[in-house]
C-alpha cells in the first residue's frame, strides 16, 4: 500500500499545480502528508531516482519527477540502472516480469 | 454519416521531446508519414476527430481506474507534462459534449463506459494532434483505454469498443475521424527504453493492417509482455480502431524502430 502512496504523491505533483507549490515551498510538510516510510521519504528527498525505480514506481509517472529534479534523459535511464546495481531487481509492479534481458 | 477516416500513429514522448537527437533521414521520413495522415485527415473532412488513446496517469490514476473512458468535456488542453521536456506547445482543443453524450449513451447498449468532463490532454494524445491538428482548430473526443496495469481490459472487448463506435457513429450524422495512438512493441520509461522488437511488430502489423479479428483477439497479454514489453499493452489502441474499421483492411505509411524515440514509429490508415 505504500508504493501505492509514494506513486499517489507523484501523480499528485505532475497533476496538481497547488501540489507542485507545496513541492517547491513546504517539501517536508508535503511528504508528511503521506503514509511514507524511512525508505521511501529518503528515496523522494535525496531524490534516489534509482531506488524508486526499484522499488516500483511506474516510469511513466516517475519520468517525470526525475525531469523535476534535474535529470536529462541518459541521466534518467542510468538513474535507474544504477539503481538495479545497487538494490537488486525491481520489488513489485509492473516491471517485475521478465524483461527479457 | 459514419466514420470518414480511422487510422493509427504512434505517440511516444521522445517523438517530439528528444526529437533533436534522432537520425534526421528516419525522422523526416517519419514526421513526412504523420503529415501524409494529417493531409488525408483534412481530406476525409471530419466534424470531430475521436482519439483513442493510453494515457499514462495524467488523468485517472489507481483509486478509480476506468477500463474504458470517453471524454465529454466543452474543451480540453494539453500537454500536463513540461513544454521543454516534450517539446510541444500548450494549447486548448474544442470539445464536442452533445455528440460524446450521443455516443456514449448509444454505445452502452453494447460497453461500459465511464465520461470524463475534464480531461488534461499527456503525451499520448498531444504528440498526435501535434501533427494531424496543428491548429487545434478540429474538435475532439478523447477515449482512453487503460494499457498502464492490471487488471487490463480483455483484447475482445477492445475490439467490441470499436464495432460499438462505429456503429453509434452510423447513427450520426456528423463525419467522424478516429485515430488509435499506442506503442507496438516498447519498454518505455525504464532501463530497456529504445529496445524494440521490430520482428514482433511488423506481424502484430501484418494481422492489423489484414483485420484479422481472430489472429489479432488471439494475442495473450503475458507473451506480450514478454515479447513486446509493458508498452506493448497499448496494442488494444490499434485492436480498438481495427473494430471499428471491421470489414475493412488498411495500409503501413511508415513504420521504422527509432530509439531514440523508444518505439517502433507507425503511420497507418484503413481503406474505409
Amino acid at each position: 500500500m505504500s508504493l501505492y502512496n509514494v506513486q499517489k504523491l507523484l501523480f499528485q505533483l505532475n497533476r496538481d499545480p497547488a501540489v507542485r507549490r507545496r513541492f517547491d515551498d513546504a517539501f517536508e510538510t508535503l511528504l508528511a502528508d503521506y503514509e511514507l516510510t524511512e525508505e521511501e521519504q529518503h528515496a523522494l528527498r535525496d531524490p534516489d531516482i534509482g531506488l524508486l525505480y526499484v522499488m516500483g514506481v511506474n516510469g511513466q509517472i516517475l519520468m517525470h519527477y526525475a525531469a523535476l529534479r534535474g535529470f536529462e534523459w541518459n541521466a534518467y535511464m542510468e538513474a535507474m540502472r544504477e539503481g538495479e546495481r545497487k538494490y537488486g531487481p525491481v520489488r513489485t509492479g509492473l516491471y517485475t516480469r521478465a524483461q527479457g534481458r | 454519416m459514419s466514420l470518414v477516416f480511422a487510422g493509427v500513429c504512434s505517440h511516444a514522448p521522445g517523438i517530439t521531446g528528444r526529437r533533436d537527437r534522432a537520425d534526421p533521414v528516419v525522422r523526416d521520413a517519419f514526421y513526412s508519414a504523420y503529415d501524409r495522415m494529417r493531409q488525408a485527415l483534412e481530406a476525409a473532412r471530419p466534424d470531430v476527430l475521436v482519439v483513442v488513446g493510453a494515457e499514462h496517469f495524467a488523468n485517472f490514476f489507481m483509486n478509480n481506474m476506468p477500463a474504458l473512458c470517453v471524454g465529454m468535456g466543452d474543451h480540453y488542453e494539453g500537454p500536463i507534462e513540461d513544454e521543454a521536456w516534450l517539446g510541444i506547445k500548450h494549447a486548448r482543443f474544442p470539445g464536442a459534449p452533445e455528440l460524446s453524450m450521443q455516443l456514449i449513451q448509444d454505445m452502452m447498449n453494447d460497453v461500459d463506459l465511464a465520461y470524463a468532463q475534464e480531461w488534461k490532454f499527456d503525451h499520448g494524445i498531444m504528440v498526435p494532434l501535434h501533427f494531424l491538428t496543428p491548429r487545434a482548430d478540429l474538435p475532439i473526443i478523447p477515449v482512453n483505454i487503460n494499457c498502464q496495469g492490471p487488471p487490463l481490459i480483455p483484447l475482445k472487448r477492445c475490439y467490441d469498443f470499436g464495432r460499438a463506435l462505429k456503429r453509434a457513429c452510423d447513427a450520426r450524422p456528423e463525419r467522424i475521424a478516429v485515430i488509435g495512438t499506442g506503442g507496438i512493441s516498447h519498454w518505455p520509461a525504464t532501463p530497456d527504453s529504445g529496445r524494440i522488437n521490430e520482428p514482433w511488430d511488423r506481424e502484430f502489423l501484418d494481422k492489423f493492417l489484414g483485420n484479422r479479428r481472430e489472429e489479432l483477439l488471439a494475442y495473450d497479454d503475458a507473451e506480450t509482455w514478454r515479447e513486446a514489453g509493458q508498452g506493448g499493452l497499448e496494442i488494444r489502441t490499434f485492436i480498438a480502431v481495427a473494430g471499428a474499421a471491421e470489414g475493412h483492411t488498411g495500409e503501413l505509411w511508415f513504420y521504422a524502430p527509432i530509439p531514440i524515440f523508444a518505439v517502433g514509429c507507425t503511420v497507418a490508415v484503413m481503406n474505409l
